[in-house]
């Protein structure tokens, strides 16, 4: 069952939500679409599109209306579940006290199925281990997703090979499809919470019509996505390879600049950072850390990977490969962000693929 | 409107440890004394993550005996900004620890086998607190041998320990240096050629070693030469550890978190993963 809300509607749900929560959507900063504080639908950035390739991202003024008629920014969940810099701890005259997290509880509109599926990603490494990351763990507990199925597209996604997108199927309290014949929002209930919310809002049922209509919308951009990765049996194929002269070729053209760590909405590695004032006393940060920089593996002098080979490989072969055995899932959502952001544009599937062709060929010679 | 509420304290606070103790143990080395008035409890193996507030914190081993239940006991080499920096407290200076983390050396597996233990260098830390446990359990085993190898005769840990052990009927110690001194009377060569000359029943031994990578990895290939299982052996493994309990990433080889998966892997586990370079 399912309902109908138009751009007032909209604008309510932000209305009530801020009651509650700090509402953060997707806004046009820095020419990027990222995710920051919404006060009404006025904030969204309506008529904006996005087009991506390799080491490319323009906004783009669209010929639409559409509220999100964009695919995605390099924020994602993570920027705001798991940011860049978190407190960890205060040190004063001999103890140790936990730095409170100054954050009100967080609403965010307009997450797509990969992300609400990189947040399931997350929740596997920080929560469900032997041990929890407690800022995090505040953080999602009380967290309030209003998700939004894609209607468009980018170059760089792959979401269909990892299936994770692009309709939504779970993990939102709500979720949205935006249809633009008389404007308007197909609204599926994901929670009791998602439930309460909605029934304080001026909507109505949909008719069968109007969800068949919501629903073809998902499948063209399903359809329509062309990247592709080959996922089969792919951890024993990288544990196979982890010799392969591919990463050396990777390395020529990797500038180990960590940005497709810091895009990627499931990368979770962090290091602490501690700062010291005058008065004695010390505090604790743990900042977002990357397996491409040289410092990540110093050990006793050395770093054991300081070759650019050994840190794309430990990257790709964890994403793809050992994160399966480490919780079960890929750590790879199909999401393309680390395509994009990547400055020399090296494609993940393209290397994947590269590489299967390469064994292929051996094994054929 | 309420702030988030942290819930349960976060597992990355330390608590409060005065240092109560502190031996220099060589040029480089120190050991740091912890009272823990009985709530501190560990298995040899485990480790901690010392912090010296505003400079950093690291993983040690920690090197007392697992059945002293009031104090703790850490040895430390000063090799990077933070072991130095602790290298520089004393008596009364305030740290932070949190812990134990790490699986333990799994000792039951020596239950009426030869318990090898073989160490290099400042590998010997955490080998002191399974020699300590492995001595009052002492009729659990069959042969108990300490095969130590150690850079020149000046870098000895534990000499006192040492002594003592040679002293016993129930344990052997034998002790190479890489690099012989006019003084020193006793083996010159790499621990490996301990291992090789050592008396015990391949098939029914189990071997303890941690020291540098490259050591225990030959070590790996004298005992397997002798005919040992691989299964039977375990190392404990060494990386960047940042958080030591699995979230930060930083000491991943292959699948396993070393922190929160290991440090104590036997080496049918392990070696796939140390004979690729860079890992």
């Amino acid at each position: 069952m399912a309902h109908i809300i138009d751009i007032d509607g909209l604008d309510g749900l932000i209305a009530s939500l801020k009651a509650e929560f700090d509402v953060i959507g997707p806004i046009v900063r820095d020419g990027l679409i990222r995710y920051g504080p919404i006060g009404s639908v006025a904030d969204l950035p309506r008529g904006w599109t996005d087009v991506q390739e390799g080491g490319s991202y323009r906004l783009e003024p669209g010929n639409t209306e559409a509220l999100f008629g964009f695919v995605l920014g390099p924020d994602s969940g993570k920027t705001n579940l798991f940011p860049p810099r978190a407190p960890m701890w205060t040190y004063r005259e001999g103890s140790f006290s936990a730095t409170p997290d100054s954050t009100r509880p967080m609403a965010i509109i307009g997450l797509r199925a990969c992300d609400l599926a990189a947040i399931a990603i997350q929740d596997e490494v920080l929560l469900n281990g032997p041990y929890v990351d407690s800022h995090y763990a505040a953080r999602r507990s009380q967290l309030f997703i209003v998700a939004v199925n894609c209607t468009t597209f980018a170059t760089n996604c792959f979401c269909t090979s990892m299936n994770t997108g692009p309709r939504l199927e779970s993990g939102f309290d709500l979720g949205l499809t935006e249809v633009l014949d008389d404007h308007h929002f197909v609204v599926h209930v994901g929670s009791e919470a998602g439930a309460s919310f909605l029934a304080g809002l001026d909507q109505r049922q949909a008719t069968s019509d109007e969800l068949a209509e919501a629903d073809q919308l998902i499948d063209i951009t399903a359809n329509s996505i062309t990247k592709r990765l080959d996922t089969t049996d792919i951890a024993q194929f990288l544990a196979d390879n982890l010799e392969s002269p591919r990463w050396s070729a990777i390395a020529e053209r990797c500038l180990a600049c960590t940005n497709c760590t810091a895009a990627c909405p499931t990368c979770f590695c962090t290091s602490p950072v501690d700062t010291t004032d005058f008065d004695g006393s010390a505090a604790r940060e743990r900042v977002w850390d990357s397996c491409f920089s040289l410092d990540y593996s110093y050990m006793g002098g050395d770093p054991v990977r300081s070759s650019g080979s050994s840190r794309y490989r430990q990257w790709m072969t964890h994403k793809l490969g050992t994160w399966i055995e480490q919780f079960g899932t890929s750590g790879c959502v199909g999401c393309g962000r680390c395509i994009t952001w990547c400055p020399v544009g090296i494609d993940i599937t393209e290397e994947m693929a590269a590489m299967r062709a390469e064994v292929l060929a051996k094994e054929a010679r | 409107m309420d702030t988030l509420n942290a819930g349960s304290v976060s597992a990355m606070l330390p608590s409060a440890f005065p240092i109560v103790d502190k031996d220099w143990e060589l040029a480089d080395t120190y050991t740091l004394h912890f009272a823990t008035d009985g709530a501190f409890d560990f298995d040899p193996g485990q480790m901690v993550m010392i912090s010296q507030p505003g400079v950093g914190e690291v993983p040690i081993s920690i090197s007392s005996n697992p059945d002293v239940h009031d104090r703790m006991s850490l040895t430390i080499r000063g090799s990077g900004s933070v072991t130095r920096a602790l290298g520089r407290l004393d008596y009364g200076d305030v740290v932070g620890i949190r812990g134990p983390y790490g699986t333990p050396w799994p000792l039951d597996t020596a239950i009426d086998q030869d318990l090898m233990i073989i160490a290099g260098g400042i590998g010997l830390a955490p080998l002191r607190s399974l020699i300590y446990r492995a001595l009052a359990r002492r009729s659990d085993f069959r042969n108990l041998t300490l095969l130590y190898g150690s850079r020149d005769p000046q870098s000895l840990l534990f000499e006192r320990e040492l002594h003592e052990w040679r002293g016993r009927f129930d344990m052997e110690v034998e002790i190479t240096v890489d690099r012989s001194s006019p003084e020193w009377m006793g083996e010159v060569g790499l621990v490996t050629s301990l291992v090789d000359r050592a008396r015990f029943s391949e098939a029914d031994a189990v071997a303890m070693v941690c020291g540098p990578e490259i050591m225990m990895h030959f070590v790996g290939i004298a005992l397997t030469d002798k005919g040992m299982h691989p299964d039977n052996i375990f190392f404990s493994m060494e990386r960047n550890m940042k958080c030591g309990i699995g979230l930060c990433g930083h000491c991943q080889l292959g699948a396993e978190f070393l922190c929160k998966d290991g440090p104590v892997f036997s080496l049918s586990r392990i070696e796939p993963l140390m004979k690729v370079e860079e890992l």
